[in-house]
């Protein structure tokens, strides 16, 4: 700030206020309808106070246990698909860019940059434009239904190599020379010196992914047909069945939460690395 | 730049690539080409009979008036998202930039719908907006406007918009304020001194300091509204009501899916595809000329 106006920072104060209080208008709402009974939700106008149907909801919501029109698969079951998947891509997309990022900087062989440039077009490959297709693939090579058929298509991370890329070309060289004169050869290296050097741009990458992975909607909705391989995220849109009243809008909403708090966590908490992370990886 | 020390290995680097390549090869060249011969193709349903068809499947798509209409609310949505989302996350983030102390906190409690995935996005706004028993759309009907987005196209196309907007702010705002705080005080100051306002000061020096940043969220942005909002409408409108908020990437969806018509499903892929191309042409000729300051 340039001058002291009180004026002009109260009002800033007041204009933020007022944006955290909009943004939030969507989740305090969730929030109360899953505090509720499903017949005081449909009252008009819905109760603006949570009520006392929280413990009830939240455990009909985990174990599908409550009579549905839609589908009633249990939440926990869910959540535990959309973890596995969502650390599998995240972990997976870091160790195979590490790997390709090594191989293209410290090592000399024939058609180099040509492997580089064909993972990075893949950015313009999402998975949007070439559905049917890997469709079918993933349906050729048996894997609908599977964790392999929800993860791997969706693995190969042009940015992740990139962004590995241009960290390991700013590492000195002599920390390479030194290794060799030491006698390590390229995988200790790797593993002794690179992969610590890492740890930064590995956990803000991991924050990115994770919630990538997490949030996939498309790509589940194509390939799992079975109720006990739906990702949370693609569950929650199978309990609305249509009608407005219809639906047991308690449990849809405690199950919106239920599907938000693990990736709005790993923000929170590695917020520092996220948003540099965020920030330089896009630039 | 190249590394001058090196490994040396024959096999090794192979090994190190072969997971990656493999991937992309079987599960992205690969299907992409095979968009790119079906789009050439007429199949029926059951996939028995196939036959080379030229570029008929693109003379039936642009003749289309259904696609073309398609393409209308695509770029209208993606127009309007993208400056809604942009305008509002600017202020915020002039306002953020403004606070010395607890600018932390405010950033912390706008970042969180980056978390949110599209589709739980979608569920919220939808349940809010219900219009028999949504809060807001009570609300609504007290001020006199009758809410119904099941029967209201522009209604729909506005609860989508809003959706897209609200998960997309908070991903805004951080690069708004990081390219804020990297802008250098001495500047601002020497405008101030030359007797300048804020309101001045923004427009003049501010503004278009922060150029490179407002050019790259807006591709950014653009891309988000063609391919991540399909989760958005999928989960609020499912293109409707009638065909009235299919944006592109939900056709490809529902042709190819739902109506099995595999060749113009084909042949919108490689359109969506020419587009994505274009745009990370656009985006990365601008880094390379990025105005350094």
């Amino acid at each position: 700030m340039v001058e002291r106006r009180p004026l002009a920072t109260a009002l800033s104060h007041v204009v933020l206020v007022l944006g955290v209080l909009v943004i939030a208008f969507p989740l305090y709402i969730t929030f109360v309808a899953s505090t509720h009974t499903a017949q005081d939700i449909v009252q008009v106008p819905m109760p603006l106070l949570p009520g006392s149907h929280l413990i009830e909801n939240y455990s009909a919501a985990l174990t599908g246990n409550y009579d549905g029109a839609a589908s009633t698969a249990p939440v926990a079951r869910m959540m535990f698909v959309s973890l596995v998947t969502a650390l599998v891509i995240a972990i997976g997309k870091i160790v195979i860019s590490l790997l390709s990022a090594f191989a293209i900087v410290y090592f000399r062989f024939p058609f180099r940059m040509f492997f580089f440039w064909s993972i990075f077009v893949t950015l313009m490959l999402p998975v949007e434009v070439r559905i049917g297709p890997t469709y079918k693939v993933v349906s050729d090579l048996g894997l609908l239904n599977t964790y392999a058929g929800l993860t791997v298509p969706l693995i190969a991370s042009a940015t992740a190599t990139f962004l590995f890329r241009q960290f390991f070309l700013t590492v000195p060289d002599e920390l390479a020379e030194a290794a060799r004169i030491d006698g390590a050869g390229p995988m200790r290296f790797f593993w002794d010196i690179l992969l610590p050097l890492s740890t930064t741009s590995i956990a803000a990458l991991f924050v990115i992914q994770f919630i990538y992975g997490w949030n996939q909607y498309l790509w589940p909705l194509l390939v799992t047909t079975n109720e006990s391989m739906y990702p949370v995220v693609m569950g929650i849109k199978r309990m609305i069945s249509g009608g407005d009243a219809a639906n047991d809008w308690n449990i849809v909403m405690a199950t919106a939460l239920l599907a938000m708090i693990p990736p709005a966590l790993v923000v929170m908490l590695m917020q520092k690395w996220f948003v540099k992370g965020l920030v330089e990886t896009e630039k | 730049m190249e590394k001058r020390v090196r490994f040396r290995s024959v096999l090794l680097p192979w090994l190190l690539l072969a997971p990656q390549l493999t991937v992309i090869i079987v599960f992205f060249f690969w299907p992409a080409a095979q968009a790119l011969v079906q789009s050439l193709q007429q199949q029926d349903a059951f996939g028995t009979s196939v036959e080379w068809v030229g570029l008929d499947n693109f003379r039936r798509l642009f003749a289309d008036e259904g696609y073309l209409a398609s393409f209308k609310i695509t770029a209208i949505f993606s127009v309007i998202v993208a400056v809604m989302g942009l305008s509002l996350a600017l202020t915020l983030a002039v306002f953020a930039d403004r606070i010395i102390r607890g600018s932390g906190v405010y950033r912390t409690l706008l970042i969180w719908p980056y978390a949110v995935a599209p589709a739980v996005a979608g569920v919220l706004w939808l349940f809010m907006f219900a219009p028999s028993i949504g809060i807001v759309s009570f609300a609504l009907r007290r001020m006199g406007i009758e809410w119904n987005h099941l029967l209201d196209s522009s209604q729909a196309m506005t609860l989508i918009v809003f959706a897209a907007v609200w998960k997309q702010i908070s991903y805004n705002f951080l690069f708004f304020l990081a390219g804020l705080q990297s802008i250098p005080r001495s500047l601002i100051e020497a405008a101030a001194i030359d007797g300048a306002g804020p309101w001045r000061r923004f427009w003049t020096v501010v503004f278009p300091l922060l150029s490179p940043t407002t050019f790259f969220l807006l591709v950014i942005n653009v891309v988000y509204a063609f391919f991540e909002t399909f989760a958005i409408v999928d989960a609020v409108t499912e293109g409707g009501p009638g065909k009235s908020t299919a944006i592109l990437v939900y056709k490809v969806y529902y042709d190819g899916f739902k109506a099995l018509d595999l060749g113009s499903s084909a042949a919108q892929s490689v359109v969506l595809m020419v587009i994505v191309i274009a745009l990370t042409v656009v985006q990365f000729r601008y880094i390379e000329k990025k105005v350094n300051y």
